[in-house]
């Protein structure tokens, strides 16, 4: 692949407005599919949950999940969209493996939800407001493997495989109008839109909002404008950006290298393009038209959906404070500096830090877990850090911390053996028997046995150097394996010094 | 008169992946072009006061339950498959990318 040229991206800014569009998609939490009974879980055996209907096959007839409607009303509402008083499902033909049916029950004309708009808070404090243009319901697609070819893509592969377990999943596709006036901000602002939309998704419990396993999708449109003028330019797609880390580098990227083109004298080619995460880059996808032909037509196999008013205004009785407010909330109550709790809201710890405060740790030492210890671990593992333990055990461990029976360093260990899912830390402290040696005749003999052996450090210390005490605590917590208190022995110590 | 034309059936039969002999492009046009007309009639006799629809039963939010039901056997959902691999459907080498 030839490597692309890229302008500096401040020089591109000065030369050009980047202007953007995104469509993110939203796959649902349901228990079941968008038309049919099969259910709707992630990483189960291929092709273990599928029927006539999400198959495709003769005579299968799809049948409307309400929970589904009832959760794309709340997205909508939450997006600060209409809901429509009527509308209708349609079928977007297009001939694609990963879709028996050959064609995707989808909206076209009539979206549930319209006009909308989402109001992000970028790390500089600016906030900017996209408008969101609609949030339709549709189906997801089939999973499709590669197989063959050098890299498991579809380039050069000699077949591919269907699982149809995803296939009619129900998905939310949100669609913002082009936001202007992003200017340099513009990657910032892809991150903090696809954020804002998690963590709304996510407030709402309509989405388990893992992006890694799929549940949110962007699509990320860009386009370059020369200064001064008022004509948009020709845009890209950039597809499957799955990482709110790589939103914001897509961006960047697409700017720098249309920027690049333009500089040059090029033209832009609307079309979409591929995005790889391994080096950072963007490939040509195929040429995309405005008028791709698709052939909507209004779904025969359905009714129209018209959800009552009164039914939209007791799912609007339903939402969740916004995460905008409620971060702005959260940082008040637990008094974090801007710096410390920017370090929660990037680690994803948001909710995990609120539940572990709930459940008695106090706000400082659950940001320093979360933040610190469980963090490392998660990132060593490659895993989200909530996944290891929960709220409830770091609250427990930091309780034990604080109540003495752990020091931080046992902590560690403890919570190595909650992470090995040996139990609760109270049960790994009694199972390893890490509890801390409270018992001053044990330290004692320890320290007298260390003090016997440094002669040195025992004079100095009854000389007034009691900062030579250190190699007598390092002595003692070896003897103790570490299960002791290094403030008790620093005390003891001195006493048995004298001091 | 119908509006179908010897190229929108060829482009209707790339959009629809069927390889279609100039000779049946040539009767197909005809034939499709029959149909339309045929339909049309209908547009002769709807007036502005009847709604368009697409279902012939008047009827609105019909809902199932958020519950499982049984899915079919992986041997079931794969007994009609041309080919497998495992417990997938196996397919030929796609030329073009995802949607």
């Amino acid at each position: 692949m030839a490597k692309d040229k890229l302008l500096d991206f401040d020089k591109a800014i000065e030369l050009y407005e980047p202007v953007l569009g995104f469509e993110v998609h939203v796959e649902l939490n349901t228990k079941t599919k968008m038309f049919c009974g099969c259910a709707n879980a992630f990483g189960q055996g291929a092709n273990t949950n599928t029927c006539p209907t999400c198959l495709g096959l003769p005579g299968g007839l799809p049948q409307v999940n309400e929970k589904a409607i009832e959760s794309s009303i709340r997205l909508g509402l939450a997006l600060g969209c209409e809901i429509a008083e009527n509308c209708r499902f349609a079928r977007k033909q297009y001939f694609y493996p990963d879709l028996a049916k050959n064609f995707q029950t989808s909206q076209y004309d009539e979206p549930i939800a319209f006009d909308g708009e989402l109001t992000l808070e970028l790390a500089s404090g600016r906030e900017i407001t996209v408008q969101i243009e609609r949030a339709h319901m549709e189906e997801d697609a089939g999973k499709l493997t590669h197989v063959g070819g050098a890299t498991g893509r579809i380039q050069g592969a000699e077949y591919s495989l269907v699982d149809f377990n995803r296939g009619g999943v129900p998905l939310v596709e949100i669609v913002t109008k082009i936001i202007e006036g992003a200017e340099a901000d513009a990657p910032e602002v892809g991150r903090a839109y696809v954020g804002a939309i998690r963590d709304i998704v996510r407030a709402l419990g309509v989405s388990n909002a893992r992006m890694e396993e799929g549940n949110i999708r962007c699509d990320a449109n860009v386009s370059l404008r020369p200064r001064g003028s008022t004509v948009l330019g020709t845009r890209t797609e950039t597809k499957n950006v799955n990482s709110l880390r790589s939103v914001e580098r897509a961006v960047r990227y697409e700017i720098q290298r249309q920027a690049a083109i333009l500089e040059a004298g090029g033209t832009i080619t609307q079309e979409t393009r591929h995005w790889h995460e391994d080096t950072g880059t963007t490939s040509a996808g195929r040429p995309k038209s405005d008028a791709d032909d698709y052939r909507y037509f209004p779904e025969p196999d359905l009714v129209p959906v018209a959800p009552s008013r009164e039914w939209v205004e007791e799912l609007r009785a339903t939402l969740p404070e916004p995460p905008m407010a409620r971060r702005k909330r959260l940082r008040e109550a637990w008094g974090f500096t801007a710096l410390e709790f920017q370090d929660v809201v990037n680690g994803e710890l948001l909710d995990a830090v609120e539940a572990t405060v709930a459940a008695g740790a106090s706000p400082a030492d659950a940001r320093k877990w979360w933040t610190g210890e469980l963090t490392r671990i998660a990132n060593a593992r490659g895993v989200a850090a909530d996944t290891l333990v929960t709220p409830q055990q770091v609250a427990e461990l930091s309780g034990l911390i604080a109540s003495g029976e752990l020091t931080d360093r046992l902590a560690r260990q403890v919570l190595e053996g909650v992470i090995a899912g040996e139990g609760s830390p109270a049960e790994v402290v009694e199972k390893r028997g890490l509890k801390v040696v409270s018992d001053d005749g044990a330290l004692i003999a320890a320290i007298d046995e260390a003090l016997a052996a440094q002669p040195d450090v025992l004079a100095k210390i009854q000389d007034g150097k009691v900062q030579a005490a250190g190699a007598v605590i390092g002595a003692v917590m070896k003897a103790m394996k570490g299960q002791a208190d290094a403030a008790r022995v620093r005390e003891l110590i001195l006493e048995r010094a004298g001091q | 008169m119908s509006e179908i034309s010897t190229d929108l059936v060829r482009h209707l039969a790339s959009l629809a992946r069927i390889d279609l002999s100039e000779g049946e492009l040539q009767s197909l046009t005809g034939e499709l072009a029959q149909i339309v007309d045929s339909i049309a009639k209908v547009s002769e006799v709807a007036t502005p006061d009847v709604p368009a629809t697409s279902h012939p039963i008047p009827l609105r939010n019909v809902f199932r339950p958020d519950e499982v039901r049984p899915s079919l056997t992986v041997e079931q959902a794969l007994s009609g498959a041309p080919e497998r691999e495992g417990d997938r459907f196996k397919v030929s080498a796609i030329l073009d990318e995802e949607q």
